[in-house]
């Protein structure tokens, strides 16, 4: 951004043994680090599901104007999330919103002050993808013997 | 703004393979980040097969080893070789330590070494601290009170008080913590990084400090504080076993506390 610039630029620039200046290279990052240990994948996981339950939201407002636009409106909203590709959608939003907000408390018992030494980071991290996998499959147990009845 | 690629000139092409010498048995293949500034090429990796069964156990002592024997011109930091100085920083194997405490035994196939992330390259595996020095100074990691010391005697500390520094003082600023950080890397300019703040905190904790409120303030900021978002990367990577994310939640619960 050219109106805000980088402090670190300055940085870049280097000098040859000749004295001339050269761009130096900036040290790999996302290319090299192990991103997929416990502490920043929960970390990247909670950004993703925030945007996508916030995308998400999109289609629930969707459904709530068609239910106040009238039956026929309504009709086509409940024959998408009726189909394949609507229930599809279903299932990876209650995924995605139960991650978000289980991990939500783990960040919550984090800025309380609790829980930041690293066995317990793990301990809490596989806690919250295990609770997710379970409430996302007792949501749907609980919504097909709703829709069922 | 954060970038997720490397610059055009950052990234890394293949480079010289150095054969094992001929009856080796223990063969481990080291690649390693290069770059040059007098030749302006982008930085390489070159990889060199180092037997073993006379190299020393941890990684530092195969870089010496390189350097000693196979090729001179690879530059890197290192002092005491005993995790006290923290000179020899780096990315091992996916993760930021201290080459010296690091055994080659623990990694798994071949030994990739980089400089440490999203830092500018001065040489091979020597980054540009400049940034993370001037990020300490800026938050005075030094004793400041207005009380005239006892003439006679040492500021006092009681044992309680002084077991409040415990897992802040034995920080050796290594930088492995703030350059194992995305928010560091995202947004290193203006937010300080674990390293720094964990030293902010070793001063705000220190019972001896008069000056906790103004170091609080220096803090209350979006950037050089609140960019933490407990990603955990910094304690996970520590190679004292420190955890600079505690000490910063510490940080913000003082903040918090005082504003209530």
């Amino acid at each position: 951004m050219a109106h805000n610039p980088d402090a670190r630029e300055a940085l870049m620039i280097g000098t040859r043994t000749d004295g001339s200046t050269v761009r130096r290279p900036l040290s790999p990052h996302l290319q090299v680090y192990d991103m997929l240990q416990m502490s920043s994948l929960t970390s990247i996981m909670h950004r993703i599901t925030g945007s996508i339950w916030s995308v998400g939201m999109i289609f629930f407002v969707w459904w709530l104007s068609a239910a106040a636009a009238g039956p026929e409106a309504y009709a086509t909203v409940q024959w998408f999330f009726g189909g394949f590709i609507g229930l599809i959608m279903l299932f990876g939003l209650s995924a995605v919103v139960w991650y978000h907000t289980l991990n939500g408390v783990r960040h919550l018992v984090w800025d309380a002050g609790y829980g930041y030494d690293i066995p317990t980071t793990y301990r809490t991290g596989w806690a919250t993808a295990i609770a997710t996998a379970v409430m996302t499959v007792v949501t749907w147990i609980v919504a097909i013997i709703a829709w069922a009845s | 703004m954060a970038t997720f690629t490397l610059p055009k000139n950052s990234t890394v092409q293949p480079g010289q393979v150095y054969k094992a010498e001929a009856g080796a048995k223990n063969v481990r293949s080291f690649k390693i980040y290069r770059w040059d500034p007098d030749t302006g090429d982008n930085p390489r990796m070159d990889t060199y097969e180092i037997d073993l069964d006379k190299c020393g156990p941890m990684v530092l002592d195969a870089l010496i080893k390189i350097k000693n024997e196979v090729d001179t011109t690879l530059t890197f930091r290192r002092s005491c070789r005993e995790g006290i100085c923290g000179s020899c920083s780096m990315n091992i194997d996916g993760l930021n330590t201290l080459a010296c405490l690091k055994p080659i035994e623990d990694v798994q196939g071949d030994v990739r070494i980089n400089p440490l992330p999203h830092m500018p390259v001065v040489k091979d595996l020597v980054p540009d601290l400049s940034q993370l020095y001037a990020q300490l100074r800026s938050i005075e990691p030094w004793l400041k009170a207005d009380t005239a010391a006892p003439p006679d005697e040492e500021r006092r500390q009681s044992k309680e008080e002084r077991a409040k520094l415990d897992g802040l003082w034995e920080c050796i600023l290594c930088f492995c913590c703030s350059t194992a950080c995305p928010s560091y890397w995202w947004n290193g300019d203006r937010y300080l990084g674990p390293a720094v703040l964990l030293q902010a905190y070793r001063w705000i904790a220190d019972s001896r400090d008069e000056y906790q409120g103004e170091r609080l303030d220096n803090l209350q900021d979006p950037f050089r504080l609140y960019r933490c978002h407990t990603i955990m990367n910094c304690a996970r990577t520590c190679p004292k076993g420190l955890n600079p994310a505690a000490a910063i939640g510490e940080i913000k619960t003082l903040l918090v506390e005082r504003d209530r």
